[in-house]
């Protein structure tokens, strides 16, 4: 065995690891989700479940939710992450700290914070009632706007850093060599700054989305059981209910979409870039 | 720079300077909550106070809750960065194929459902025969801390100059020696970097630990939302506080010692 065999031997471990405690056990799970009582290979726990509107409306607002934190986490993030790799000196380290200190905080203690603000006595209701803006409270906790406020603000860190590493790497000479051979401010967005960003806004918007439409503590700290998500029926169906088979189905549809989104980006990426690394 | 570059320009420092305000939020509003001298949480409060510094100590069960935390996170942590790295180094150096693939499925776990990988894992367990608590907590959490760790040892280990491994060689030491003596101390920002995140994504995670906690072994986030559900007053807005005044110190530790920009590029 040569020198480059055994390096690829240190990847062992790791592999074998993931391999036993992770790729397997999500394995077993599909498999079991595509069972039926005797055992037989069977679509009959999705029919059912896909039968039944609460459950396609519980699926809808899933996708709908994680899309919407996705779409306001990307417009906030993108600007930001334009201005963080143009700044120097004091604002720089203000955007830094705003981007690292929130994700060493915990989601807990940050949904917690957001159904504070939201509550009808809360300092939001209070603040636009001051303003004159409404004349009563408005009901924002267990509103789905509320959720996607506050899981954009938990995720947003997560958005703004992939597009970051990559317009930090973006010459500034390329627009500049574009405007020189006359091109106009928005033709050099579209075909020169936001093509050669592309990569990072896909990496950013593929671990937002999966990050949301699997997120647990975030709902169920803002919109209780008044609104479930996929991730609120398993915890629902596993911890109170014990109906396993329920459970192991919405696991696997969660399992599925999260796949499709990591094949889905990865594909994406790879065409953007055209095979560059 | 034309006028419309120039309000462009402006206009992402606005944006930046909301998305700033929006991120320190939720942790302005903990802080505020935590001194005031209301058990309803109004803000602003009616007056100030510690009441909820003292009334946090003596929640029960909390001490035992960080200790269990701090354990795992440290534990799963420490194990993640040594067989991180050899996996990482094994990417990076070796000319095998399918190395694009084993970095994907060594990231993938971050984008998978917690919830999921929890009952999944949770199941497996049960199959295997382990029942004890802490145990299937550790290897829980290993998949947590062992993707964030790949993740930033994968990007510092494909920039890394391995001919200076050569040279090392060249020169006498053995591989081993050659990867604690050189690379180790020119990737240390990385591993602090790929240790603090593991540790903190460690530290707060609910949806895996939920499955595999008993009675006697609850982690801190476990612990914190059954407060809040069952006696939820500013104490654990105190509590919250006292994590926050924690980050920011590691903060300023990880800022003085690798650099902001570093840090969070990995």
């Amino acid at each position: 065995m040569n020198a480059e065999n055994r390096i690829a031997l240190l990847a062992a471990p790791g592999l074998l690891y993931l391999a036993a405690l992770y790729a397997l056990p999500l394995a077993l799970l599909l498999t079991e989700s595509l069972r039926d009582a005797e055992g037989a290979l069977s679509l009959a726990a999705y029919v059912e479940f896909f039968a039944d509107p609460f459950n396609r409306g519980v699926l809808w607002r899933t996708l709908r939710v994680a899309a919407l934190t996705t779409l306001l986490a990307l417009a906030l993030a993108y600007p930001t992450a334009l201005a963080l790799s143009r700044a120097r000196g004091w604002a720089q380290t203000a955007i830094l700290v705003a981007m690292v200190l929130p994700l060493s905080v915990g989601v807990i203690v940050k949904a917690f914070a957001w159904s504070i603000l939201f509550r009808a006595n809360g300092a939001i209701n209070g603040a636009l009632m001051g303003l004159g803006v409404i004349d009563a409270p408005i009901r924002m906790l267990f509103t789905e706007t509320a959720l996607i406020i506050g899981a954009a603000n938990v995720f947003l860190p997560f958005m703004v850093l992939p597009i970051y590493a990559v317009m930090r790497q973006l010459s500034p000479a390329l627009p500049e060599a574009a405007a020189t051979l006359g091109a106009g401010p928005f033709f050099r967005f579209f075909r020169v700054t936001l093509p050669l960003t592309l990569p990072g806004v896909i990496a950013g918007a593929a671990f937002t989305f999966s990050l949301s439409v699997s997120m647990y503590v975030i709902p169920s700290l803002i919109v209780g059981e008044r609104q479930q998500t996929l991730s609120m029926l398993i915890a629902r169906s596993f911890l109170f209910l014990r109906d396993e088979q329920l459970g192991a189905t919405i696991s696997a549809i969660l399992l599925l979409i999260a796949i499709a989104v990591v094949l889905g980006s990865s594909w994406l990426a790879a065409r953007v870039t055209g095979g560059r690394p | 720079m034309t006028r419309v570059d120039r309000m462009a320009l402006g206009a992402s420092w606005a944006v930046a300077a909301l998305t700033v305000a929006f991120l320190m939020t939720p942790l302005v509003v903990t802080v505020a909550v935590s001194f005031a001298d209301s058990p309803v949480y109004s803000l602003p409060p009616p007056g100030w106070s510690l009441r909820w510094y003292e009334a946090m100590q003596r929640r029960s069960g909390l001490a035992d809750a960080v200790m269990l935390s701090l354990n795992l996170a440290l534990v799963s942590t420490a194990i993640s960065l040594i067989v991180g790295a050899a996996a990482a180094i094994a990417v990076a150096r070796g000319r095998f194929p399918g190395r694009e693939a084993i970095a994907t499925f060594t990231v993938s776990p971050l984008m998978m459902p917690g919830l999921v990988v929890g009952v999944a894992l949770l199941q497996f367990l049960r199959e295997v025969g382990l029942r004890d608590a802490y145990w299937s907590l550790l290897l829980g959490h290993i998949l947590i801390t062992l993707p964030f760790v790949m993740r930033t040892l994968l990007a510092a280990m494909t920039q890394f100059d391995f001919s200076l491994i050569d040279a090392a060689r060249t020169l006498g030491l053995s591989w081993p020696m050659a990867v604690v003596k050189v690379l180790a101390p020119n990737l240390a920002p990385a591993f602090l970097t790929a240790g603090l995140f593991a540790f903190l994504a460690s530290m707060d995670n609910y949806p895996i630990s939920i499955f595999l906690t008993d009675a006697r072994n609850k982690t801190l986030p476990i612990k914190m939302l059954q407060y809040l559900e069952e006696q939820p007053d500013p104490s654990l807005a105190a509590m919250s506080t006292g994590l926050i005044l924690l980050a920011l110190i590691a903060l300023i530790i990880g800022s003085r010692t690798v650099g902001l920009n570093r840090m969070i590029q990995g």
